[in-house]
């Protein structure tokens, strides 16, 4: 038994470029999505949805759909008044928030196109659907609240009943929390000053798989199978809202096919779904199409921001003030208000400022609410801040990578206390931007870009600079219970290991297409001295993993994954008990080196973890008082956040005839701390950048005059394909963090907030000749070819 | 979304496909789906019944028939786009046909239910009103022809009765002329902001002969027939062909939408179809 075969990499898993376990399932869909789930009796679905904007509710008949051929229930809001309650919203920010009341079903009024109005519950889907143009409605229609500015003056409301449309007014101050100086004292005796307006318009987080939940009432131990992002907290409120006791309640997210925020939210779908079953007692399906989703799933972004920045005249800031107006939509969504809240840490970015202000005020309009997606609040803030950075370059006349050299934090510096009051841990912001310059060939893109100004070619280029950094691993519960957040921010795993030395991982966070199958069977693998391939991850069933907080805020590795090391450090401590008790010596005479416990300066003499396994599970001769088991739990709760940053460069070729713009050079160098598998980093950066550029050049949701959604499918609204996007030139830098064992920072988010603001400073850039200095996104051809229009006419 | 319940019958002779459509009150034929199938699935539309084509034999494919090239309805734009024939005698549409959706849209949709959807975003009428194309088509009557000029009518409307049956397309070949079709779209596999067909012959420097027609110019495809004319005896220089192609828009009627504002639409048929001719002409 003490022939132990040696790993074969002594590198070890952590760091390799496994492909993912998960792959293959989730591309060939041999594997359980919701809308897959099939139960004996189970009825369906079909919702129908509002026309307008903002409406009274003179009436809703829903008498005749009961009548069509299978369709065995129908109701509307006024039905299930009493146990319907509200949706919750889990962050409000400040203390006066405006709350309103938001009823899963429309009762008495609708505030935006698509808010759900009634139910029809059908044996087949068709039946469901056809049933539903037998509902009867009466809407008086009112005057709708679109225009975000007049809003946020009052100019019509929402909600009448509240007197206003303003949900809340959240301040940071350098010079109240003591962090920094008046920035009104900055302005005073700025040198420079650069104001800016920029507009986040509004996006939909378009996530492959629609979203689709079961509802089982069984006998009053429910069983619900949804396509969200967070089963662990719509437990919870399904019992704080339902009154159903959280012991009968199990919440099952099967294998989920994307999210970027869009599924991180209780649903008014997962709501109804609960009161049909409970009034039919079957188990019902409600699946929604593209169009429902781009309707009625939260949309993201939606921000008026004012930027200011003061500087001297050599290019050192002294102040940023911001004023942000964010829309809320018709309704606070379950961390709606909290977004713009987690931008206020990220507007000073990289840079030693040393006064800074940031006022939100959140709004609410006749349109869907906004929540988080991808980035909530950092890529708002970094656009800003990174496009203003550009425009104080060419303000000063100075080079856009000098003007931020000159400000940001030097890596000696860390930590550093910024002046929105963060700790950032680790950073080496020069190492990145030289490597990504390097790997541009910045020099000879300026050279090309003279060459295309000196000869007035009709197809210019221009040079857009990001550098970022983000607050991730979200998030020392401490500090969200400061923020006013209902959660904490902790995360929770569990190792179990099988008689055979075989592991099952159980973990709190809940993947939806990032590979923490695979990842975290790196770890345990380094960990615990076992093959990748012995290791099975469960997760997102409540039942097996009953805690848990789920999975967004690039917060799944940098905390879940430093719960798991915990956890297999347990692990290892109790079997090195074993071990040494086998091995007949003292635990502190065995260390667990290369894959086994040895014993110390005898090497061959060793156990596996295998052989513990089993000998615990014999449990024929354990030590006196040693329990006959190695499983182990932990939970982590972080003390800080994790910042990952880098710099992206981008060159665009902007057609000056049609304005259309091509991507010409896009180069990523991100500093992600530890990389545990480098392809799941590199698939989150190409992602992430794919997604910012469809920020900067293609998304947009729009709404026309009365409020209806023009953007309601993918003709409309166009996210860019493969065919698209441009080569990614990716690379690493890696400092790793200090406020993990890991060393990890977190990657999920980066590549979507970086990458808008260098698209746009490129695009500017290369048409600042034709006097443009901003190009409000998407930058369509349209919106380019116009702004060189007005540019050239000034 | 889910269409609204419709029969529906695959007949296998275009006599059968006819009397069927002549026979309901609310019919439709049905080819590749490409531009239905969406129609349905919205509840835009809900005939009672949809009688598809697919099981008819000899109405896909591509023949030459004397000094005219006969591509049947029910080409898929993805064999139109690799047919030898097609990019030997009439490039232009394989070059268009190429530019259509996607892959998967190529390969179900149809030459025929393109040009009888009439769409004014669509790429290929404009391909066929360029190069003067006859349409065949089959009613209870038989067969009659109709030009490309005619056969376009409005927004989604056509010259065919409810009960016809557009069987094939004919083209005269002719040979010596260059082409190029200039597609503008905010995507890739996006329908064209604007497109532009041009065919252009040239004898040594000067331009001999032009036809111009353009895509999403209006309800139906714009044939530009004064660049035709200012174009044809033009030099073949980049400046003449801009001069010349300086008041393609004039006569279009483009919309105003989500996708782009009319005013814009015609700065990009002048910038497009300078570019097409140019391209054409390898300038
Ligand atoms: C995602 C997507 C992208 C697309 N992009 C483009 C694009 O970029 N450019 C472009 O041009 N098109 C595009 N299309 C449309 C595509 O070209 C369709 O194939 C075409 O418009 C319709 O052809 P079909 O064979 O699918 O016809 P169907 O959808 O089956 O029918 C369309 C209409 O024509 C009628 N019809 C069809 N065949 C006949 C016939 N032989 N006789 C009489 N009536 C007939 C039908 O009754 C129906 O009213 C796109 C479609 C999709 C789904």
């Amino acid at each position: 038994m003490t022939a132990v075969v040696e790993p074969a990499a002594a590198a070890g898993e952590v760091g390799a470029a496994r492909r993912r376990k998960e792959d293959a399932r989730l591309i060939t869909g041999r594997t359980r999505w919701t809308d897959n789930i099939a139960l004996p009796g189970m009825l369906h679905l079909a919702i129908l949805r509002s026309p307008h904007a903002s409406a009274r509710i003179v009436s809703v008949d829903v008498r005749p759909a009961r009548r069509q051929p299978g369709v065995i229930d129908a109701f509307s809001g006024a039905d299930i008044a009493e146990i319907q309650g509200s949706l919750p919203c889990a962050w409000p920010v400040t203390e006066d928030i405006v709350h309103p009341v938001r009823p899963p079903l429309a009762d008495g009024f609708v505030r935006h196109h698509g808010e759900a109005v009634a139910v029809v519950v059908a044996r087949d889907r068709d039946s469901a659907v056809d049933a539903l143009e037998a509902i009867e409605v009466e809407y008086e229609p009112l005057t709708p609240v679109l225009d975000l500015a007049a809003a946020s003056r009052d100019e019509g409301l929402v909600h009448p009943d509240k007197g206003t449309n303003r949900s809340y007014t959240w301040i940071f101050d350098s010079a109240q929390a003591g962090t920094g100086t008046d920035v009104a004292d900055a302005a005073a005796a700025a040198e420079v000053t650069l104001h800016r307006q920029y507009i986040q318009q509004r996006l939909i987080p378009a996530f492959m798989e629609p979203r689709s939940v079961v509802v089982d009432p069984g006998m009053g131990e429910y069983t619900i199978w949804s396509a969200t992002q967070i089963p662990h907290i719509l437990r919870v409120f399904y019992a704080l809202l339902t009154g159903v006791p959280e012991h009968k309640i199990r919440v099952i997210a099967p294998d989920v096919g994307g999210g970027f925020g869009g599924k991180l939210q209780v649903t008014p779908e997962e709501m109804i779904a609960f009161f049909a079953a409970q009034r039919v007692r079957r188990p019902v399906k409600y699946t929604e199409t593209r169009g429902d989703s781009m309707l009625s799933a939260h949309h993201g972004r939606d921000q008026i921001q004012d930027i200011t920045l003061t500087a001297t005249r050599d290019g050192t800031l002294t102040g940023i003030d911001v004023k942000l107006v964010a829309n809320m939509g018709a309704y606070l969504g379950l961390v709606g208000p909290g977004v713009p809240i987690l931008g206020a840490f990220m507007f000073n970015s990289i840079y030693k400022v040393p006064a800074y202000r940031f006022e939100c005020v959140g709004v609410f309009t006749n349109t869907t609410i906004t929540d988080a997606y991808r980035g909530a609040g950092r890529p708002e803030a970094t656009y800003a801040i990174e496009r203003a950075m550009d425009d104080l370059a060419d303000q000063l006349g100075m080079d856009p990578v000098e003007l931020r050299r000159r400000n940001w934090i030097k890596a000696e510096e860390f930590p550093f206390t910024t002046v929105a009051g963060l700790v950032y841990d680790s950073g080496d912001y020069d190492a990145a931007t030289d490597k990504a310059l390097d790997l541009f060939d910045y020099a000879g893109l300026r050279a090309e870009q003279q060459r295309r100004r000196d000869s007035g070619d009709p197809v210019q280029l221009g040079i857009g600079v990001s550098t970022y950094t983000e607050m991730c691993g979200l998030a020392p519960s401490r500090i969200l219970g400061a923020l006013r957040y209902a959660a904490g921010g902790w995360e929770s795993a569990s190792v179990r290991v099988l008689p055979t030395g075989k592991v099952e991982v159980v973990t709190g966070t809940s993947p939806h297409g990032q590979g923490h199958v695979t990842a975290w069977s790196q770890i345990v693998a380094d960990e615990l001295g076992v093959a990748f391939e012995d290791v099975e991850v469960l997760h997102g069933d409540t039942r097996t993993s009953h805690k848990g907080l789920d999975t967004y805020g690039s917060r799944s590795l940098a905390v879940g994954g430093v719960a798991l090391v915990e956890a297999c450090r347990k692990v290892r401590d109790k079997a090195r008990v074993v071990a040494a008790h086998m091995l007949e010596c003292s635990p502190d005479d065995i260390e667990f080196t290369g894959g086994a416990f040895r014993v110390r300066g005898t090497p061959s003499s060793a156990k596996t973890l295998a052989d513990t396994a089993f000998a615990v599970f014999a449990a024929h001769d354990l030590p006196d008082g040693v329990e006959a088991t190695l499983d182990a739990d932990a939970t982590f709760d972080p003390q800080t956040f994790s910042f990952p940053h880098g710099t992206h460069l981008c060159a665009t070729l902007v057609d000056t005839a049609t304005g259309h713009v091509t991507i010409h050079r896009y180069v990523a160098v991100d500093d992600v701390g530890k990389v545990v598998n480098p392809l799941i980093v590199e698939g989150q950066v190409h992602g992430g950048v794919a997604q910012g550029i469809a920020q900067a050049l293609h998304e947009q949701a729009v709404y026309d005059e009365s409020g209806t959604l023009l953007t309601g499918s993918f003709v409309e609204y166009t996210i860019p394909s493969a065919a698209d996007l441009p080569h990614f030139v990716t690379d690493r830098t890696e400092t790793p963090a200090t406020s993990n064992p890991l060393g990890v920072k977190g990657v999920g988010e980066a590549g979507a907030i970086a990458s808008t603001p260098a698209v746009v400073n490129a695009i500017v850039d290369a048409l600042r000749p034709y006097g443009v200095d901003d190009i409000t996104m998407p930058c369509t051809p349209e919106r380019v070819w116009r702004a060189i229009k007005r540019g050239g006419a000034s | 979304m889910i269409p609204v319940a419709f029969d529906y019958l695959k007949p296998s002779t275009v006599e059968e496909a006819v009397a069927a459509l002549g026979a309901s009150e609310d019919s439709k034929v049905l080819a590749g789906g490409q531009s239905l199938l969406p129609v349905l699935r919205l509840r835009l539309a809900a005939p009672a019944l949809l009688v598809d084509l697919g099981g008819v034999p000899g109405l896909s494919g591509v023949r030459v028939d004397g000094d005219t090239l006969v591509i049947g309805a029910m080409t898929t734009h993805a064999e139109v786009a690799s047919s030898d024939l097609v990019r030997r005698h009439a490039p232009l549409l394989a070059a268009a046909a190429a530019t259509v959706g996607d892959r998967q849209v190529r390969h179900r949709g149809t030459l025929g239910g393109s040009l009888a959807h009439a769409d004014p975003a669509a790429d290929l009428p404009a391909v066929a009103a360029a190069l003067d194309a006859t349409y065949v088509v089959q009613g209870p009557a038989g067969r009659r022809s109709v030009a490309a000029a005619d056969f376009a009518v409005d927004l989604f409307t056509t010259a065919l009765a409810p009960d016809e049956v557009l069987v094939e397309v004919r083209l005269s070949i002719v040979d010596g002329w260059s082409t190029h079709y200039e597609k503008f779209h905010r995507m890739a596999q996006a329908w064209a902001i604007v497109g532009v067909a041009v065919a252009v012959s040239r004898s040594d420097g000067t331009i001999s002969g032009a036809r111009v027609a353009l895509t999403n110019m209006g309800p139906v495809p714009h044939r530009a027939v004064e660049v035709e004319a200012a174009l044809t005896g033009a030099p073949a220089t980049a400046e003449a062909v801009a001069a010349a192609c300086v008041s393609v828009s004039a006569g279009t009627s483009p919309v105003d939408d989500l996708t782009a504002s009319a005013d814009y639409r015609r700065d990009l048929a002048r910038v497009l179809t300078g570019r097409a001719v140019c391209q054409a002409l390898g300038i």
